[in-house]
């Protein structure tokens, strides 16, 4: 359903730009990386999905979790450091998740996220079920030799295991021209998988090929390949608008926002559908934020929880 | 009673937990072959689901174990050298390690890592004689280091079914060594020592291979009346500081044995900790591994490595010496 996609890719956008205003403000502590722009790949490649399918993340992980159908008032609490968050306040942006939904967490390190997305395939098969994961990477984790070995033991052992790049043409600064010798679809198709090449800022597109992938791994025919091409409007960072970086022209952001994949659907519903679901958007992100505020802060005699599942806490910094 | 050899209790423990919990697997390099013999013998019993051949790609097929740990198994990986573990310290120690408190404890991540022949064993060089269990134990990972063929069984069992990732460290030195063993052997608990000597003048704290190394020291100076305790922590992480506390409340005096770097080693933190927390006769001393690599010949291997002379020389001198007020 297009009023679906568009739902869930309102919801990022707005989410994202309130966590920008929070981060400028320090309600959010850190940076954090916004997801604005590559709406299309998350909602596309989650509308594909079952509750009971597992994804991995990204640094760049609100997207993701968002489509996966985390709350996003406890996503808003995580990132406000509330006990009521996703994490208790433990992760923040970078690890947040929620396992419960198969969200196995966003991730600090480029391509980290792919062989644990392959061990819950293959666990997956083994009980019997034709659930699937999905591995969300970034044209930078195509040269990370993880990804390339969990490609190759996702080929060998038929894994039910989407690989899904999105080619937001930067690695940090570094232009992906630069990084990547030969395509990146041409290195999926070395290892036997079906590789393809899509719009990453229609949302259509990106489910359309999802599906095909998905439908490919529950019938045990293994793992897919999709390169998304999509762009990001804002910088790596929060905190890259006061950096000057100067690694892109303001002419190509403008000519990319011109392909904004919101507007891309919302050209294909009717004008007083979009305002509905905008106004949608806004009560749900204010009751979120609201939530957030309120929720209590930890408390730090119990910092050293949630390390071990058993045995005693870690030991303190001071001695006895 | 039956004599049991040490890689063979581990073997019987993967076995037995295997056979008792479906969601136990073994993945690794050549682990149907079994070139350490901890699988030997189960790819016929078990299949090859449950006995995973890798390809050469440590970090992935590490960081594959959590994610089917995640998804409700109980991972075992081998690492046929224990070098390799730097190779997947990122999906151990920054992914699996770690994944609990990130997600604020939605989860647990049960993988057991085993390295079955770790540290130096005679002219197999600098990048295949690590015992780099200090490390994962400052890294906040569960870390054992079985001495016995009866802690071999009994860690590896606890490893298994703790719900944390745990590395398993078996010595190279101590994998054809023998114990005493009822027919049933039991698990041991995570964190409890064990005194193997019992001695009232000083405290020498073993792990793994040292502690044979130890008792032939103990049994060499009770002969000049000298009364040893040797004393194991079986587990690095979480370490039984208790058991120590004791020990050294009964003789007043400690050295530690040890075969890590002498440089933020094992020994430096016992050492530190006792001279805080315990009562100490005399300035307490170690013996550890040099602060380098192990070169190939033999000599030059073994004169980096802790010895029985340095540690006779170590213990005599704890004696000597009392601590000035």
């Amino acid at each position: 359903m297009r009023s679906d996609l568009y739902r869930t890719m309102r919801t990022i956008r707005r989410f994202e730009e309130q966590v920008v205003e929070l981060v400028n403000a320090n309600e959010i502590a850190g940076v954090t990386h916004e997801y604005i722009g590559q709406e299309a790949v998350a909602t596309g490649v989650c509308a594909a999905l079952r509750p009971d399918d597992v994804i991995t993340s990204t640094h760049r992980g609100h997207g993701h979790v968002i489509a996966k159908g985390a709350e996003v008032r406890r996503m808003l609490a995580e990132l406000l450091g509330r006990t009521t968050g996703l994490n208790r306040a433990r992760g923040g942006s970078m690890h947040i998740a929620d396992v419960s939904l198969g969200i196995y967490g966003a991730n600090g390190i480029v391509a980290a996220g792919a062989p644990i997305a392959a061990g819950a395939a293959w666990a997956g098969r083994e009980a019997g079920s034709d659930r699937v994961a999905v591995v969300f990477f970034g044209d930078g984790a195509v040269n990370q030799g993880v990804l390339h070995e969990t490609m190759n033991m996702a080929g060998i052992w038929k894994l039910p295991l989407l690989f899904v790049c999105e080619n937001n043409g930067y690695a940090v600064s570094f232009a992906a021209s630069e990084a990547t010798s030969g395509s990146i679809v041409g290195r999926a198709a070395a290892y036997d998988m079906p590789a393809v090449h899509v719009d990453g800022m229609d949302v259509e597109a990106v489910q359309a090929a999802a599906e095909t992938a998905v439908a490919h791994a529950r019938a045990g025919d293994g793992p897919s390949f999709i390169e998304c091409e999509t762009y990001r409007f804002v910088g790596h960072h929060t905190a890259e608008r006061t950096m000057k970086l100067g690694y892109r022209t303001d002419e190509e952001i403008e000519r990319w926002r011109e392909r904004d994949p919101l507007r891309v659907l919302a050209e294909r519903m009717t004008p007083d559908e979009v305002a509905a679901l905008d106004g949608e958007v806004e009560r749900l992100l204010a009751e979120a934020l609201a939530f957030a505020r309120e929720s209590p802060r930890p408390a730090v005699a119990d910092a050293r929880e949630y390390v071990y599942a058993s045995g005693p806490l870690p030991r303190e910094g001071v001695s006895a | 009673m039956a004599r049991m050899r040490y890689q063979a209790a581990l073997a019987r423990a993967l076995r037995d937990e295997m056979t008792a919990d479906p969601s136990v697997f073994i993945l690794g390099e050549d682990v149907r072959a079994s070139l350490r013999g901890v699988s030997r013998g189960l790819v016929a019993d078990f299949g090859r689901q449950r006995v995973i051949d890798t390809p050469i790609s440590e970090q992935a097929f590490t960081g594959f174990a959590m994610g089917a740990a995640l998804a409700g198994h109980r991972p075992v990986v081998e690492f046929q050298i224990p070098s390799l573990l730097f190779t997947a310290f990122e999906p151990i120690v920054n992914q699996a390690q770690k994944f609990r408190l990130m997600t604020g404890g939605q989860a647990k991540v049960p993988v057991t890592y085993i390295v079955p022949g770790s540290g130096a064993r005679r002219g197999l060089a600098a990048q295949h004689s690590d015992h780099p269990y200090a490390l994962f134990a400052q890294a906040g990972v569960k870390t054992v280091v079985p001495a016995t063929a009866l802690d071999a069984y009994g860690l590896f069992l606890s490893a298994i079914r703790d719900d944390d990732p745990v590395v398993l460290f078996a010595p190279a030195a101590v994998l054809g060594t023998r114990e005493e063993a009822p027919e049933q052997p039991e698990a041991v608990p995570l964190g409890d020592g064990r005194v193997h000597r019992a001695g009232d003048d000083v405290t020498v704290v073993a792990i793994g291979h040292l502690v044979h190394d130890a008792l032939a020291v103990a049994q060499e100076l009770a002969e000049d009346g000298i009364s040893v305790e040797v004393w194991d922590p079986r587990s690095i992480l979480p370490f039984d500081w208790e058991g120590l506390r004791a020990s050294v409340e009964k003789t007043g005096r400690l050295v530690v044995f040890d075969d890590t770097n002498r440089t933020c080693g094992l020994a430096g933190e016992v050492l530190a900790t006792a001279a805080e927390e315990f009562p100490l006769a005399a300035p307490p001393r170690r013996v550890t591994r040099a602060d380098a690599p192990i070169p190939f010949a033999v000599e030059l291997e073994e004169a980096l490595l802790p010895s029985r002379a340095q540690l006779a020389a170590a213990v005599r001198g704890v004696l000597d010496r009392e601590v000035v007020r």
